[in-house]
């Protein structure tokens, strides 16, 4: 037992992301964690690493109580965490990065031949044959991966953390890495893993841990792994839609109101996604991080450009430039990272509410009365029953759930046809959910098209009329309301119904 | 309410310098002093504003000293030595400065350039092509074009106020920071122009078509040191193409943070960077005046108050902040 976890307690604002966690982590053993989104893999992983500090419980190394105050620490424990985001200098040779920070050197003078040979040594060992000399920037996504092992392993490590190796890889690259990763396996060296795509954990895990909602659920030996039961044990309860507050909403054939037509967007450039949304109608956007449902909205919105495909407005095609465009054809976004791309933090309430609004307060652009701008802003505070409801305080001062609220209604003025929010509760208290919620339900009854993004399976359920699933760039498939389940989507969302439908999208993509 | 307490800051900054230096000098406090600061401070007040447009909307704009010397040295130039018409050198000259912040407007936001290197180009172009121009020769009005240069020269006597009188440059001054002022604080536009250095992301997110915002103030800038290069050169009547308007840029800059703009982008008040302008003058005036200090060191004076403000702006807020949490 190289690496112990015991009862890892770990609390952040408003959530309990680790509830009494153990993991165990052996030579020679390739350990899969899997969990929904939010279900505390990546929290547990910066805890094995030492990239945060736990709350309560202990780690152990080789069955010693260890205390890791940096990654710094971990990483001469042996405990080496590849982020999913790579952290290589791409202004630096491959060399320079793998020995970053511990350099052989003379005084202030690198000893080059050495560092040449270690990096070397580093390079074989990590399977790739490689002059330490070349440039990062020229290499491709799965050979950084790669590089970022050999790092790893220049370090001594003996237990590798991998959060989402692939996510960026191609299926050649994904294979060239598995290869990697047994070979290392084999030769002694411990494998903790994350993905969501459970057709790799099938190949590669020698054991398989679920974590739910920040607690242990089971674990899996490899001989019990098969893909229905590690999602059954990864959704847990399996809710069909409580249809609570949809139940009574139904819809006459008619035309849609937005229609996305054959669209492509850069960063999946081999799916096109073809989506109908009626009036009233609130369709779930469901999927894994990265299965491009913010790229789509954004897309529709206009922020980023379409590669292909057209965007139709109660039947008729609309050119979408730009968000403006979009603005003033009836569409809103309110985007995934609120402090980022929704709010001016540092103005006040009112000023961001009425910003996509402004224009109808004024005349040939000057500002008619600050008393319409006034009141456009104290309505829409009542409206969204944003609290406290003062106009004049500063939008970065008010709550998660309250920020939201402002987000959202600051379109609200401008009464849309569509609206697309990206994760409109993330980061939001449970009151202000089932507000936003109700918002949510009051648009699309107003005749709103309404399409949200979402990671929370509760939410996805609980506020809409239909789910379509996004897996890598495409829609993987759709369930009405009563079809919806945690289990159906949870399959749709890791890529289809057997491991062979995986493998087969993968390549053909 | 930040940039308010920005503005009291450099005020109390303002007061304080004059008040030292009528204390150390009797010539600061005399009728002809005062209306000269305030001829002076209101030239670079003009293109102090045009830098903050560009520094609200997160850019740096380095070329003003050269476009000032450029149109300045074209005015008379064009006047004196071709006799075209002022009917159309003038408007000729202004235009001239509108497209100069086009071009670096559309640098910076379509060919997505940094500000920093467009304007520090054009600073280096502007000034060859005024040199050039004038094959670096004097160029002036030579006791000429009294009509026009009453733009800037016309006094307006204040009775009981012996040899006092208001100048027209702060008229004008006046008028173009109420344009200003509206433009930023009563319009759409402006709101919008505030929105995109704020948080251009949330600003575009919001429909605010930010791109458009960025090329308007550089196309602002530019145009109001093209203003500032003409007011100037009706003021002193002569330039020499290789140091007019040297500096300048430095200086209004200066005047736009000290007055409450963040080079951050987002912030910024009209008044605040008249009353940064009036400092910049009267620190020049003062180390004229007092005898001691020598005048080849004023720059380092300058900068010396200008750092001096900025720790104590620095200092005040963290002990704001403090006092905040100390006390919930």
């Amino acid at each position: 037992m190289i690496l112990q976890a015991r009862n890892i307690v770990k609390r952040y604002p408003g959530v309990l992301a680790l509830d009494g966690v153990d993991l165990d982590v052996t030579a020679g053993e390739i350990v899969a964690v899997v969990g929904e989104n939010g279900a505390g893999k990546s929290t547990l992983m910066k805890i094995l690493a030492g990239d945060v500090a736990p709350d309560e419980g202990r780690l152990l190394v080789d069955g010693e109580a260890t205390r890791f105050g940096s990654p710094r620490e971990a990483i001469d424990a042996g405990v080496v965490l590849i982020h999913q985001e790579l952290s290589l200098a791409d202004n630096l040779d491959v060399g320079a990065n793998i020995l970053l920070g511990r350099e052989p050197r003379t005084g202030p003078f690198l000893r080059r031949a050495e560092a040449t040979s270690r990096a070397t040594a580093a390079l074989r060992a990590a399977g790739l044959d490689l002059e330490p000399s070349r440039s990062v920037a020229e290499l491709g996504m799965g050979t950084r991966q790669l590089v970022e092992i050999a790092k790893a392993l220049s370090t001594d490590a003996r237990v590798l953390i991998m959060d989402e190796p692939t996510s960026s890889l191609t299926a050649a690259e994904a294979d060239r890495l598995f290869e990697t990763i047994e070979r290392l396996r084999d030769e002694g060296t411990a494998i903790v893993y994350i993905s969501h795509r459970l057709g790799e954990i099938e190949r590669l895990a020698d054991r398989v841990v679920v974590l739910r909602d920040g607690r242990f659920v089971r674990s899996f030996e490899r001989a019990e792994v098969t893909r229905d039961r590690i999602v059954e044990s990864m959704v847990g309860r399996d809710l069909a839609a409580d249809a609570g507050l949809r139940a009574d909403v139904t819809f006459e054939s008619g035309p849609p109101r937005l229609e996305i037509r054959g669209l492509r967007t850069a960063r999946h450039p081999g799916h096109a996604v073809d989506l109908k949304v009626r009036p009233g109608e609130i369709v779930a956007l469901a999927g894994l991080v990265g299965a491009g449902r913010t790229e789509l909205l954004r897309a529709v919105f206009g922020i980023d450009p379409r590669t292909a495909g057209e965007i139709l407005l109660d039947g008729e095609a609309t050119r979408i430039g730009g968000p403006s465009d979009a603005a003033s054809a009836g569409i809103a976004l309110v985007p995934e990272d609120r402090k980022a791309d929704g709010l001016l933090l540092e103005e006040s309430i009112a000023e961001n509410l009425v910003l996509p609004g402004l224009a109808r307060t004024a005349t040939g652009g000057i500002i008619r009365r600050r008393s319409a701008e006034r009141g456009l802003a104290e309505t829409l505070l009542r409206r969204m029953g944003v609290r406290p409801a003062i106009p004049d305080l500063q939008a970065g001062g008010l709550s998660g759930g309250n920020q939201q609220k402002v987000a959202v209604g600051r379109w609200v003025g401008c009464e849309p046809n569509v609206f697309l929010l990206d994760e409109p509760t993330r980061g939001v208290d449970v009151g202000a959910k089932a507000e936003i919620h109700a918002l949510l339900d009051r648009l699309a009854r107003g005749g709103a098209a309404v399409i949200a993004a979402s990671s929370e399976m509760e939410e996805l359920l609980a506020v809409s009329d239909r789910v379509v699933v996004m897996h890598e760039g495409r829609i993987a498939g759709e369930l009405a309301r009563h079809e919806a389940t945690e289990s159906a989507i949870m399959r749709l969302a890791t890529g289809g119904v057997d491991s062979g439908d995986v493998r087969r999208s993968e390549t053909s993509s | 309410m930040k940039s308010a307490r920005k503005i009291l800051g450099v005020f109390s900054l303002l007061v304080a310098t004059c008040i030292v230096t009528s204390a150390l000098t009797p010539y600061f406090l005399t009728a002809y002093n005062v209306e000269n600061l305030l001829r002076r401070t209101s030239l670079f007040g003009v293109i102090s504003i045009g830098a903050a447009f560009v520094i609200i909307v997160g850019g740096i704009d380095l070329s003003i000293g050269s476009v000032v010397a450029l149109v300045g040295c074209l005015l008379p130039w064009l006047l004196v030595e071709h006799g075209v018409p002022i009917w159309f050198a003038v408007p000729g000259v202004l235009l001239l400065g509108l497209v100069l912040g086009l071009c670096h407007g559309m640098l910076v936001q379509r060919v997505r350039l940094q500000p920093f290197i467009v304007t520090l180009c054009g600073l280096l172009i502007y000034r060859g092509l005024a040199r050039g121009i004038t094959g670096d020769q004097t160029v002036g009005f030579q006791n000429g074009y009294k009509g026009l240069r009453s733009i800037v020269k016309t006094r307006f006597e204040v009775p009981g106020l012996d040899g006092f009188a208001i100048p027209s440059t702060l008229l004008i001054l006046v008028v173009i920071a109420t344009l200003a002022i509206v433009f930023l604080r009563f319009t759409v536009w402006g709101r919008h122009l505030l929105a995109t250095g704020r948080n251009a992301s949330a600003a575009r997110h919001g429909g605010v078509r930010t791109d458009r915002y960025v090329v308007l103030a550089y196309v602002i800038c530019a145009g109001l040191a093209g203003l500032g290069g003409m007011l100037f050169i009706l003021d002193v009547g002569s330039a020499q193409p290789a140091d007019f308007g040297n500096f300048y840029e430095l200086f209004a800059i200066a005047a736009a943070v000290l007055g409450g703009c963040s080079l951050r982008g987002g912030e910024g008040s009209v008044i605040g960077v008249i009353i940064g302008a009036a400092l910049m003058q009267v620190l020049q005036n003062a180390i004229t005046l007092i005898d001691w200090i020598p005048d080849n060191i004023q720059y380092a004076v300058i900068g010396a108050v200008i750092i001096a403000g900025a720790v104590s702006d620095e200092g005040f807020r963290r002990f704001v902040l403090r006092r905040r949490a100390g006390s919930p």
